[in-house]
């Protein structure tokens, strides 16, 4: 028999990478700015996250770091589209190629090793599941009812607007871009230091692009954000339970149920905004869009 | 004060010279990340980019220049057509992976035999299997609205566990020994791609990849199709009051882009790779976006940015022979080259000039 409740206390562990990841990306699309970097921010947050967690053998100044690191590794995509006023689809993905590289480049010491083990929070969860539950309310707080959270949404809902109104345009989305890195390297790292315990090449598998699409499916709501985690989530210790039930499917097939579920989950959500009355859904108005000052 | 005034026009000299400016400083801060990781930055940077072509082991390498540059060529070619318009398909290694499955499928089915249509059938099977395996998000966009970006790419994951069943399952060997993946094409002369010019690396894919080249040069600069694309890119409106069906370009493009890459993927599994393993996909369909920008999204562009991202892989490789350098070290070089590229861009879009106290 499975008992339901260790199921969902695996779901939620399941999900919190991509939880922190997505209310990272939330954050920055909510400003106005489409940063398709994520994969590669969460790959450099999953190392060194994990490098700082094996050798000092304190796995939450990994996580500091993780996040740190997301962050540092975010400038070059802010200032691309910040100040050179670069295609944000392109930089986004300059940004994931340039992270999976820098990470499999200086992952090599730490190849084989394993995490120190970390001290487990209440009901026998990680301290991080926790703090990322936690994250939801903070950041629906923070967008729906803080001054800056509202200054933020203004500049990625119009902003010509916003700086008509004098308001730092480039200030807020570069302080976005670089929370919404400090959150993907939160959420690499949990792969690394607080699920797998090693390192490998390539280990976030995606979950960076699931975050994005999350994003999407969340209609740029944090509770909408935790629902598709959570659905993430769902699928991924369904498909880890029926390969342990040996299942007669290969697992190879049963491994494609995320990124299937991502994908029709994505057309369910295009579709009910398409067809829906505003088009585009919740969609900021100025996202995706370079923001040059004439004046 | 320094100041950006947007031009009307992109500056033709800045088009070509930033691409430059973007490889040189990709060398010079590709040299000081191997100063900071203890290496020898001017043998480093010698070895990826002189000696594949003029050092002491140029005989074997030169040849794998065309190996590995026709790919690239071929996928950044299909997906510059659709950067050209807005059309973002980053799926082209999953296209890429399932030509190469599709591909292999019909000389798998039709081994031992021995006729001269096994091959041109190889060829479009792999060219089919891609471009079916772009339409999903073509469709997927068109009907629902769905992000290509997002669909291509996760379709990407899809096709590598593919590809993993197949080596492990249907396709395994049945003369392995057990062993993953599938009967070697080299080995099967009428499905093979060899090499058609001893000495040169170069085999059918090349071939492909030169009249791609031409194709895609007729299309965007003298054919009405190629008209519509570059305009629905910068004038999407204007385009639509032209008579241009956005939906008909979102189809043309993800499908021209997904059968080029499944064409690319045939060619690789039939000629340098061999056979269908579990990583069939070494990220060819990754880099060629950085081909099609690197190239400025024109064919002759794309030809030279290929070969040039063709010799960091073959440098990348005899520097981790010689050198004992990590083989991410590339993927490193890639990515920066990528950021170069798009920074310097700044200077063909706008002028700089100094602030005027009005």
């Amino acid at each position: 028999m499975i008992d339901p409740i260790a199921l969902f206390l695996l779901l939620l562990s399941a999900s919190t990478p991509i939880l922190f990841a997505a209310l990272g990306e939330l954050v920055v699309e909510r400003a106005g700015v489409l940063n398709l970097g994520v994969e590669g921010m969460m790959i450099v947050g999953a190392l060194s996250g994990f490098a700082t967690a094996y050798y000092s053998g304190n796995a939450f100044l990994g996580f500091a770091v993780a996040a740190l690191a997301g962050a540092l590794v975010a400038l070059p995509f802010a200032i691309l589209t910040q100040f050179l006023m670069s295609n944000q689809v392109a930089s986004g993905l300059a940004l994931t190629l340039f992270g999976l590289g820098l990470a499999a480049l200086f992952g090599k010491p730490v190849e084989g090793v394993k995490a120190p083990s970390m001290a487990a929070g209440p009901l026998g969860l990680n301290w991080i599941v926790w703090l990322g539950l936690a994250m939801v309310p903070a950041i629906w707080w923070f967008l729906n009812r803080s001054r800056t959270g509202l200054i933020l949404r203004g500049v990625g809902e119009n902003h010509d607007a916003a700086h008509a109104l004098g308001y730092d345009v480039r200030r807020v989305r570069i302080a976005a871009i670089a929370f919404g890195g400090a959150m993907a390297g939160i959420g690499g790292a949990f792969i690394s230091v607080a699920t797998v315990l090693q390192w490998t090449e390539g280990m976030t598998a995606g979950a960076g692009w699931i975050a994005l699409a999350i994003v999407v499916f969340s209609n740029w709501t944090a509770v909408g954000v935790l629902a598709g985690a959570w659905l993430f989530g769902g699928v991924t210790v369904l498909q880890l339970r029926l390969q342990a039930a040996g299942v007669r499917v290969p697992v190879q097939l049963l491994s494609m149920a995320p990124y299937l579920a991502t994908i029709i989950v994505l057309v369910a959500i295009s579709a009910r905004q398409k067809f829906s009355r505003r088009a585009g859904g919740a969609a900021p108005g100025s996202l995706g869009q370079d923001f040059h000052a004439l004046r | 004060m320094i100041r950006l005034v947007p031009r009307t026009e992109a500056s033709a000299f800045w088009q070509i010279a930033t691409p430059v400016m973007a490889v040189a400083a990709t060398m010079l801060a590709g040299g000081l990340l191997f100063a900071i990781m203890g290496y020898d930055p001017v043998s480093a940077i010698r070895t990826i980019f002189w000696d594949p072509l003029f050092g002491p082991a140029a005989g074997y390498s030169r040849p794998q220049l065309l190996v590995k540059a026709a790919p690239l060529i071929l996928i950044a070619s299909g997906l510059a057509v659709g950067f050209r318009a807005g059309i973002w398909n980053i799926g082209a290694e999953g296209q890429y992976i399932i030509g190469a499955i599709t591909g292999a499928a019909v000389a798998l089915a039709a081994y031992p035999a021995s006729e001269m249509w096994i091959f041109p059938a190889m060829v479009i099977a792999g060219a089919l299997g891609g471009w079916a395996w772009g339409m999903i998000p073509a469709l997927l966009r068109n009907w629902f609205g769905a992000s290509e970006i997002l669909v291509s790419l996760m379709l990407v994951y899809v096709a590598q566990r593919i590809a993993a069943w197949m080596a492990f399952g249907p396709m395994k060997n049945p003369e392995g020994f057990g062993m993953p993946g599938s009967r070697n094409l080299q080995q099967y002369p009428a499905a093979s791609n060899p090499e058609l010019i001893a000495g040169t690396g170069a085999h059918w894919g090349v071939v492909a990849a030169v009249i791609t080249v031409l194709a895609i040069w007729f299309l965007m600069s003298r054919h009405i199709r190629g008209f519509h694309i570059r305009a629905a890119g910068t004038a999407p409106r204007a385009a639509r009051f032209a008579g241009v069906k956005p939906q008909t370009l979102v189809a043309f493009c993800l499908g021209l882009s997904g059968a080029l890459a499944g064409m690319a993927g045939l060619f690789e599994v039939a000629g340098p790779a061999g056979q269908i393993t579990d990583k069939v996909g070494v990220g060819y369909g990754f880099t060629a976006i950085i081909v099609a920008f690197l190239g400025r999204l024109h064919p002759v562009g794309i030809l030279l940015a290929g070969l040039l991202l063709a010799l960091t892989y073959i440098g990348g490789e005899l520097a981790q022979l010689t050198l004992n350098l990590p083989a991410a070290t590339v993927q490193v070089f890639q990515g920066m080259l990528l950021f170069f590229l798009l920074g310097f861009d700044l200077l063909t879009r706008y002028r700089i000039t100094r602030r005027v106290t009005a």
